[in-house]
């Protein structure tokens, strides 16, 4: 049992890197801002979302569990405002920067 | 063993290469941004290190806190644009100069340790259990070097005042300068409608389990700091003027009454700041939830800047 679990983190925490990869490449390789802040949230939604659920079952207890869930849904929260607030800034200015 | 160590060896070029190109950086706002990244950094290692008391601190204070007070002061700049802000080249010799002869002192007393290391770690753990505490920083922090810490916070209200003697005498007193996002009812109006009661749990969670586990009044704070910024940022609350009384007593009374109980230790206990026997823990928790306080309200004023205009009646 306690191998099934190890694999399944090996593997979905695997998935969230590639994730983070995919998104760090995008971020430096997309043209301009808007969808650079594209590349970045996937990267928050996607990335951290599967190394949490990979870290699930090495939790400690039920609370364990739930401060890592917790800590994505803050970190999804603030990525989605943060982006939205960049964004609004780019669409004012027309900075490409 | 080898993936950790190769983890560590990563982390550590990381650090260094962050490092040279925050200095290398030739505009200012990139120079902060690594200077944050730096301090995220510096915290994994931390935690690499066991220390976990340390790595809290640096990401809220050496990131975070600092990150922002750095970037007030490059948002600044930029309005007195057409100044040339670039020091002279002998004032820039003389600072790298200095840099790097702290850098060097610091590189010997590291990489040339005595033989035996000097440590007073197993006697803190011996006699933590007298103070009632479980986590040894706090117990170095409150009861074996507690003037340093009361100190340390000492330190922080001189360091308002620094900034706040920035102002000029017409608006002595007055409203910080802290720059408000124009627009209602944003995105940023939700995220300061939705995240302070959560920010504030979390941050009386940190300064009650800081007895026990890593955490503790710093913590907290700036926890208490980031949340009352963003209600004020997001223009939910007003800003207030720095002659408030009770923003005064909430920014004194956690080094007040910390010094009242150490006052309070000559009598009766044997020395200052030492705590009745049977007493240690509640009187800690006690100086810990108001030094929360008065942190959260010293760093945010910090982060607010000096008073710029003065009420309208």
């Amino acid at each position: 049992m306690n191998l099934a679990f190890d694999i399944f983190t090996v593997s979905v925490v695997s998935a969230g890197a590639f994730f983070f990869l995919a998104g760090t490449v995008g971020l430096l390789r997309f043209p301009d801002s808007l969808t650079r802040l594209h590349a970045l949230t996937k990267v928050d939604n996607l990335g951290l979302g599967l190394v949490v659920v990979g870290l699930l079952p090495q939790a400690n207890g039920l609370f364990g569990a739930l401060k890592l869930v917790s800590i994505w849904l803050l970190v999804q929260l603030s990525g989605a405002i943060v982006t939205q607030l960049i964004a609004g800034a780019v669409r004012q200015r027309g900075s490409d920067g | 063993m080898t993936i950790l160590s190769a983890f560590d060896i990563g982390l550590v070029v990381l650090i260094l290469g962050i490092g040279a190109s925050t200095i290398a950086a030739r505009e200012a706002f990139t120079a902060v941004i690594g200077f944050v990244v730096y301090g995220l950094l510096l915290s994994i290692a931390w935690v690499r290190l066991s220390a976990v008391d340390v790595a809290l601190t640096e990401a809220a204070i050496g990131g975070g806190m600092t990150g922002m007070l750095i970037l007030g002061a490059v948002a600044r700049l930029r309005l007195a644009k057409g100044t040339d802000t670039r020091a002279s080249l002998p004032v820039r010799f003389a600072a790298g100069g200095l840099c790097a002869l702290v850098a060097a002192g610091l590189a010997i007393a590291i990489l040339s340790p005595p033989e035996a290391i000097p440590t007073l770690a197993p006697m803190v753990m011996e006699n933590l259990a007298q103070s009632g505490l479980g986590n040894p920083v706090a117990g170095v922090l409150f009861v074996y070097r507690a003037l340093d810490t009361l100190l340390e916070k000492v330190v922080l209200i001189l360091a308002l005042l620094g900034v706040w003697s920035l102002a000029p005498d017409s608006v002595w007193g007055g409203i910080p300068g802290l720059r408000v996002y124009a627009q209602p009812s944003s995105t940023l109006t939700f995220l300061a409608q939705l995240l302070p009661p959560v920010g504030i749990v979390v941050a009386i969670y940190m300064c009650w389990v800081g007895a026990k586990e890593p955490g503790g009044a710093f913590q907290g704070g700036t926890v208490l700091a980031a949340m009352w910024l963003l209600v004020m940022i997001a223009g939910l609350k007003n800003v207030p003027s720095i002659s408030q009384p009770w923003l005064r007593l909430l920014l004194v009374v956690g080094p007040v009454i910390f010094l009242a109980i150490g006052l309070a230790g000559m009598v009766l206990a044997n020395a200052f700041l030492d705590y009745p026997s049977g007493y240690a823990k509640p009187l800690i928790i006690a100086v810990e939830v108001a030094l929360t306080l008065s942190i959260g309200v010293a760093l945010g004023l910090l982060a607010a800047g000096p008073p710029e205009r003065v009420q309208q009646q």
